[in-house]
């Protein structure tokens, strides 16, 4: 019992990825009829946001300190974080919370990413095959992995979780089952609940406000829409952002659990696009549900229990599945008739 | 007025027996672009395969498979395993290859193709990415997972050892019947296969079969409508392009006899999606052309480094040349891909129908500034060339 509760909880945070990642791929594909090869682009973007700021604020000042010398003679070198020396306690608490803090600086780069992209190059795919535009949104994605490897390298640069946050939760006593049978850090489950947070958000957005009402009837029927005098096409560009910081967020909130490098976004993208398979192309709760079943689907077959009758299992779980899935329900759990049919 | 221009036999032939001269010819014309020596020229017959291969599926149906790389893998794995266990001579490698590598394509496809569109490219995509997983994890005592697989003395090459040619000294090569299949003979050996696969995609395009894959890319609503079902077709033309891919992956192992799981990435499915589209989908010559050029680049941009940078725009101003140095230190050697993503985007965004295309478009605006007015409203060769 307490083992399969173990493997349920270790499918939520890379189920919450992706459930976020296929989120917004479902948005676009929704409202622009756009098939985004560049979203997981956008999910190592957000990861590399939070390595950057992680590096600005960790810039430090180096005085050296004549009255002390170093074992092998030359005087000891004092580095200080700039933002210490700036901010005091906050600066620490600042340092040592840099990865949600740069959540905040993710959203307005994200925006700006997304809002480029889809001004610049994605407006101009709208009427054209969906051939094309997978091939030039899988162009644009390698475009973007490479100029983040010219600039990060190709290694993957680890990131620390909150020195607060670094520990293990025993899970299983809160359950009432015997302690310290299920143990689970703490990383993973605020990444559960801030992905929970954020699809909650996004639900909310579409379902209760105006502008996601307009979002959502645009979806349904964009032609009459229009014919309200209502510029459908604007509303879609602010989508467009939103799924951006959505696959950006999900980034950023990851590094502590995978150390971001160059080229995760393909490796999520390519799980999430069966994500969005499975879930059901064009809906939003498909994608939602099939990210975490998936998710916590491939932390049981990494069991090795599993893996001792079907070696290799892990590995592949989730392919078999959207097999599986296509052929007995082509459109998927939750997908709706007429969306993408034929 | 719109005249469509019918393809003879007698136009194929001269134009087939023109590609075979030009192929068969490269190692001579192609030595003032430094590219005659054997190794790249057997990766344009090679990558050349591919592309004509892919192009069948892409180009006639307009399916679009993002997996290909398997085929490519398995036919490699396949080539090295007969190394290994019969003996190096190619003919059985190639055979075998073709014959796993389109049986595997029949069952991805039989799978895959119950999609159309998107669907499709993501079911083919999982499909590439579950075989690389497998190649990379389980399966590696058949694939020799990360290190690759490679011809040891100590294989038993049956067929070699009951030739009385089973013990050689230094590095093993395939040979074909006493003929080494490196350098020069190994290209022409390339080069042969490529004229196989290139005449037979003259003879689908032409026939009645390509008709009907053309007809599903047109459109497939009609096709049923009309009492065809098109799923045989498109999986027969499937399979024929993943025997391509094996065919090509086998030729790979055969100039150099090693396979590694890394020729299964969807990079490597990317590419030769790439090459078919720079070319021109759906034309004769347009993947070989693609094909020949992404691989020259490749090997041109990737060889330069900083010190040829510095040669070359030598003649700036220094700060200037710094500047243009760096910034052309993105786009080559390491950064290759870099260029190679910005040359798919801008194809795919300027160009759609590839470069035989571009070249269409030119010769018509020559033809009507020639007849001196906008009368000749040419229609565009139906799929030419």
């Amino acid at each position: 019992m307490d083992a399969i509760l173990l493997q349920i909880l270790n499918g939520l945070d890379k189920g919450g990825a992706y459930a976020l990642i296929a989120l917004g791929l479902t948005l676009v594909f929704g409202t622009l009829g756009v098939v985004n090869f560049a979203h997981g682009a956008l999910f190592m973007l957000g990861a590399f946001c939070a390595v950057t700021f992680n590096q600005l604020i960790g810039l430090e000042k180096v005085t050296i300190d004549p009255t002390q010398t170093t074992p092998w003679g030359s005087p000891v070198e004092i580095r200080v974080p700039m933002i210490e020396e700036w901010l005091g306690p906050t600066g620490t608490f600042i340092l040592d919370y840099s990865v949600p803090f740069s959540i905040l600086a993710a959203i307005p780069v994200m925006i700006v990413i997304g809002l480029i992209m889809e001004r610049g190059l994605i407006q101009f795919f709208y009427r054209r095959p969906h051939a094309e535009q997978i091939l030039v949104t899988f162009g644009l994605a390698i475009v973007l992995q490479e100029i983040i490897k010219s600039f990060f390298g190709a290694n993957p640069i680890p990131q620390n979780p909150p020195d607060t946050l670094r520990a293990a939760a025993d899970i299983g006593a809160l359950f009432g089952f015997e302690p310290g049978n299920i143990v689970y850090p703490y990383w993973r489950l605020v990444y559960f609940l801030f992905s929970a947070i954020v699809i909650g958000c996004v639900f909310a957005f579409l379902q209760l406000t105006t502008f996601g009402m307009v979002v959502r009837a645009g979806m349904a029927d964009r032609e009459t829409v229009g014919l309200f005098g209502i510029d459908i096409e604007k509303r879609f560009t602010v989508v467009f952002g939103l799924a951006a910081v959505v696959a950006g967020l999900a980034g950023v909130m990851y590094t502590p659990i995978l150390p971001p490098d160059y080229h995760m976004g393909m490796d999520f993208l390519v799980l999430s696009f069966v994500v969005v398979v499975v879930g059901g192309m064009g809906s939003l709760p498909g994608a939602v549900a099939a990210g975490f079943m998936l998710g916590i689907l491939q932390s049981f077959a990494s069991m090795t229990e599993v893996k001792s009758i079907f070696p290799g299992i892990d590995q592949i779980i989730i392919y078999l599945v959207a097999v599986i899935i296509l052929l007995v329900r082509p459109r998927g759990l939750m997908g709706r008739k007429g969306v993408m049919e034929g | 007025m719109t005249k469509i221009v019918r393809e003879t036999a007698h136009g194929d032939a001269i134009r087939f027996s023109l590609f075979a001269v030009l192929i068969l010819a490269m190692p001579v014309w192609l030595v003032p672009f430094g590219a005659a020596y054997p190794d790249l020229m057997q990766k344009f017959a090679i990558y050349g395969l591919f592309a004509i291969g892919f192009n069948i599926l892409f180009g006639l149906t307009g399916y679009l498979s993002f997996g290909h790389a398997a085929f490519l893998g398995v036919g490699s794995y396949t080539a090295v395993w007969s190394f290994k266990l019969l003996g190096m001579n190619p003919l059985p490698a190639i055979a075998l290859a073709i014959l796993l590598a389109g049986a595997f394509a029949w069952v991805i496809g039989y799978v895959s193709l119950r999609r159309t569109g998107i669907y499709f490219a993501i079911l083919t995509l999982a499909f590439a990415q579950m075989s690389y997983n497998l190649a990379y994890s389980v399966l590696t005592p058949i694939t020799n997972g990360e290190t690759g697989l490679r011809v040891l003395n100590s294989d038993p090459r049956v067929l070699d050892h009951m030739m009385g040619a089973g013990e050689v000294d230094g590095p093993l090569v395939t040979n074909l019947f006493g003929m080494e299949m490196s350098g020069l003979p190994g290209f022409y050996f390339c080069a042969v296969w490529l004229l196989i696969g290139m005449f037979i995609s003259f003879r689908i395009f032409r026939s009645p079969f390509g008709l009907m894959l053309m007809a599903i890319k047109s459109n497939q609503n009609r096709m049923n409508y009309t009492g065809i079902s098109t799923r045989p077709y498109a999986l027969t033309a499937f399979v024929i392009s993943g025997m391509y891919a094996g065919l090509a992956g086998a030729l790979l192992c055969v100039t150099d006899p090693l396979a590694g799981a890394e020729r299964m990435q969807w990079t490597a499915s990317g590419e030769v999606v790439l090459m078919t589209i720079l070319g021109g989908a759906g034309t004769l010559l347009g993947p070989m052309l693609g094909a020949g050029i992404i691989k020259y680049s490749e090997n041109i941009f990737s060889a330069f480094n900083e010190q040829t940078l510095h040669n070359i725009f030598g003649f700036l101003p220094d700060g200037i040349e710094g500047a243009v140095v760096s910034v052309a230190g993105l786009f080559v050697g390491e950064g290759w891909h870099l260029t190679l993503g910005l040359l798919f985007m801008l194809i795919v965004i300027f160009l759609p129908g590839g470069l035989i295309e571009g070249g269409h478009r030119i010769q018509a605006a020559v033809a009507r500034r020639g007849k001196g007015g906008g009368s000749g409203h040419q229609a565009q060769p139906q799929a030419a060339e």
